[in-house]
């Protein structure tokens, strides 16, 4: 099991305020209740593992974090402003300058090169084109894909195109980069290696929400939070193998 | 505004991009825009044509005579009020010319009598049948289009003498003489010799509307000297001013119930006709062509946008993630609606010019092959084939855009 970060960066200003939100769904006849109730605050410069097994409303929280979906009730500001009031397309604005999407199975567009792929969300945010250039060119050499910026998905590894998706989602300088099982289609090794970048950009100064149902990824964060059933069951500083480990893996080590 | 650009000139780069990538279904999809295309600017130039068909044949009336016929030139239902009527003689085009002369600040010119008789016109082994055969004056010139290409209209003294002379027109001239000028040659009417003097341009035909092109003018002394049985007389009265037409008519009107002697209570008993007249009895025909025939190319049209259409909706759902993904990275409604409407309008624009140069050629091909059918294809057409391109793009793509745009971006990201 891998060891418990020691470099914990000092903490920002407050980027996520949640208070006690709820989502609810409608599935026929029956209401889902998703979230019963999460309170949470995530600061800039936070590097944060929302974890939970299927069905503790993970993903319903990771959606309603990215502003990809409103909560039924409940408060929720993000860099102070109220999220939950937003029209769709003044939640797509924040999602293009706020925040950055990498997703478990990549979701870059098959026909476009590595650098247009990254231009996108400059294009959403009406970067003039040589800007955009620039600025796509920088980030993808930044994670090591200076060479690859011609290049179309299907003539990058797995591990590349994840690098694609984080320089995408980094090129545009969001207040948190949402992951969500960044990991979850690479094998091993290629996975460890998207955790180090992931671990050099919180080191140099990003804030970092990763979701996962993997301990030894949630591992690398600094704060682990544990939802089930709709509501945080746990949420404490690092990972702590007696916390974070099921009961039947401790016993049997 | 800028972002408005950009995006709508990323949409264009997707738009290219997703027409490459799907090369046969593209150019299956974009085959009904075509064949729509094709066949709206084939009847746009055929119904231009007829119009413009009908306007040249209708420039031989003059738009500055006016027709005393016995016949009006309108259907009518009640035949037997008119079949009674005197006939129109021509003496008094004499008569009528005497009175204008003496009317002060008359709307009228001069009025020149007219004869007619359907003959052949034989020239050393040559024929050509149902000629028809013009008699009048040398006035006939001021009334009409008249230019000859080569020789002239007979003079005052032939006319006033009943010479053997003849104007003929174009056709006649191109089958009694197809190697040799017929001026001063003698040809043969109904036994009689005539002298070539003139052969008229060629005005061409259409649709079977009178054209000099199949007539020969001579002088009415010699008409009524050898043909002076049943022919059709009418007079031609040529007005000073096209815009009081209505003046003129009056006046005219007034003139030929003198000429005939009526009394006040009595209806006139002879008919006066302009080119008005004629052109308001054609226009509903040549109307209800063009409406006919754009409604049912429409509808080939129609049924091209309903597979863009079709197509659209197939690629908002095969790209539903990408619309996920999209959204996650902030495209608004917009971009998307954009993006999809730009994707339809590429196409239908491709179509429509793909289909536009097929219609060129064609009808390049038609005119070539038939050159009396009048072809043409306009400037006009083209801007109206793009702009309906261009319209039937963003009705097709419309329903399938917003459908797109109005995606649950969490919908869309797990759709697999």
């Amino acid at each position: 099991m891998s060891s418990i970060p020691n470099n914990v960066r000092p903490l920002g200003p407050v980027v996520i305020d949640i208070e006690n939100i709820t989502k609810d769904y409608v599935m026929g006849e029956e209401v889902v209740h998703a979230l019963r109730g999460v309170t949470l605050k995530i600061h800039r410069n936070e590097y944060i593992a929302i974890m939970g097994p299927s069905g503790s409303g993970k993903s319903t929280l990771m959606n309603m974090l990215g502003c990809l979906d409103t909560p039924t009730s409940g408060r929720y500001e993000f860099n102070g402003k109220s999220v939950a009031e937003m029209d769709d397309d003044e939640l797509a604005a924040v999602r293009n300058r706020e925040i950055g999407f990498v997703f478990q199975t990549f979701n870059l567009l098959p026909r476009s090169t590595s650098l247009r792929n990254v231009e996108l969300p400059l294009i959403y945010a009406g970067i003039e084109p040589e800007r955009r250039m620039e600025r796509a060119t920088q980030v993808l050499t930044d994670v090591g894909l200076g060479d690859r910026i011609h290049h179309k998905p299907n003539e990058l590894s797995g591990g590349q195109r994840q690098r694609v998706a984080i320089a995408r989602a980094l090129v545009n300088g969001p207040s948190i980069i949402l992951a969500d099982e960044p990991t979850g289609n690479l094998d091993s090794k290629t996975g460890e290696e998207i955790m180090d970048l992931l671990e050099r950009l919180y080191e140099r100064g990003n804030t970092i929400i990763l979701v996962t149902h993997e301990r030894d990824i949630a591992a690398h964060a600094r704060r682990t939070v544990h939802l089930r059933d709709g509501l945080i069951e746990l949420d404490h500083a690092g990972f702590i193998p007696e916390l974070d480990l099921p009961i039947a893996e401790m016993t049997s080590t | 505004m800028k972002r408005f650009l950009y995006e709508l000139s990323e949409s264009w780069k997707i738009a290219a991009a997703q027409m490459r990538s799907n090369l046969t279904r593209s150019t299956l999809t974009a085959l009904g825009v075509i064949i729509g295309i094709i066949a709206v600017t084939l009847m746009g130039t055929a119904v231009n044509g007829i119009s413009i068909g009908f306007d040249k044949s209708m420039a031989v009336l003059g738009d500055d005579v006016l027709y005393v016929t016995q016949w009006p030139w309108k259907p009518v239902d009640d035949w037997w009020n008119y079949r009674d009527r005197k006939k129109i003689k021509t003496e008094y085009a004499e008569t009528l010319n005497r009175m204008i002369a003496a009317t002060p600040n008359s709307k009228l010119v001069i009025a020149v009598p007219t004869s007619s008789f359907m003959r052949s016109i034989k020239y050393s082994g040559n024929q050509v049948d149902n000629v028809f055969v013009l008699g009048t004056t040398s006035d006939f010139i001021v009334t009409s289009t008249i230019d000859c290409t080569s020789g002239r209209f007979f003079n005052e003294l032939e006319s006033r003498g009943g010479a053997n002379v003849v104007m003929i027109g174009y056709d006649v001239a191109d089958a009694l003489f197809p190697s040799q000028s017929p001026i001063d040659k003698s040809v043969l009417i109904n036994g009689q010799l005539f002298k070539v003097v003139g052969v008229n341009t060629r005005q061409g035909t259409f649709l079977g509307l009178f054209s000099w092109d199949s007539m020969v003018a001579i002088p009415l002394a010699a008409f009524n000297k050898y043909f002076s049985a049943k022919s059709d007389s009418d007079v031609r009265v040529k007005i000073k001013d096209k815009t009081k037409l209505a003046d003129a008519k009056d006046e005219l009107t007034g003139l030929m119930r003198r000429v005939r002697g009526l009394p006040p209570e009595k209806k006139d008993d002879f008919s006066i006709n302009e080119q008005q007249a004629f052109k308001s009895t054609l226009d509903p025909v040549k109307n209800s062509i063009a409406i006919a025939g754009l409604f049912i190319t429409g509808l080939s049209l129609f049924v091209g946008a309903i597979g863009i259409m079709n197509i659209t909706f197939v690629s908002v759902k095969e790209r539903t993630k990408e619309i996920g993904t999209r959204k996650a990275l902030g495209a608004r409604r917009r971009t998307i609606l954009l993006q999809f409407l730009i994707e339809s309008t590429a196409l239908c624009l491709l179509g429509g010019f793909i289909g536009l140069v097929f219609a060129y050629l064609m009808c390049f091909g038609i005119g070539k092959a038939f050159p009396s059918f009048p072809i043409h294809f306009s400037l006009g057409l083209v801007f109206l084939s793009m702009i309906v391109s261009i319209m039937t793009g963003l009705f097709s793509g419309f329903a399938p855009a917003w459908t797109a745009s109005r995606l649950d971006p969490v919908a869309a990201l797990r759709y697999e």
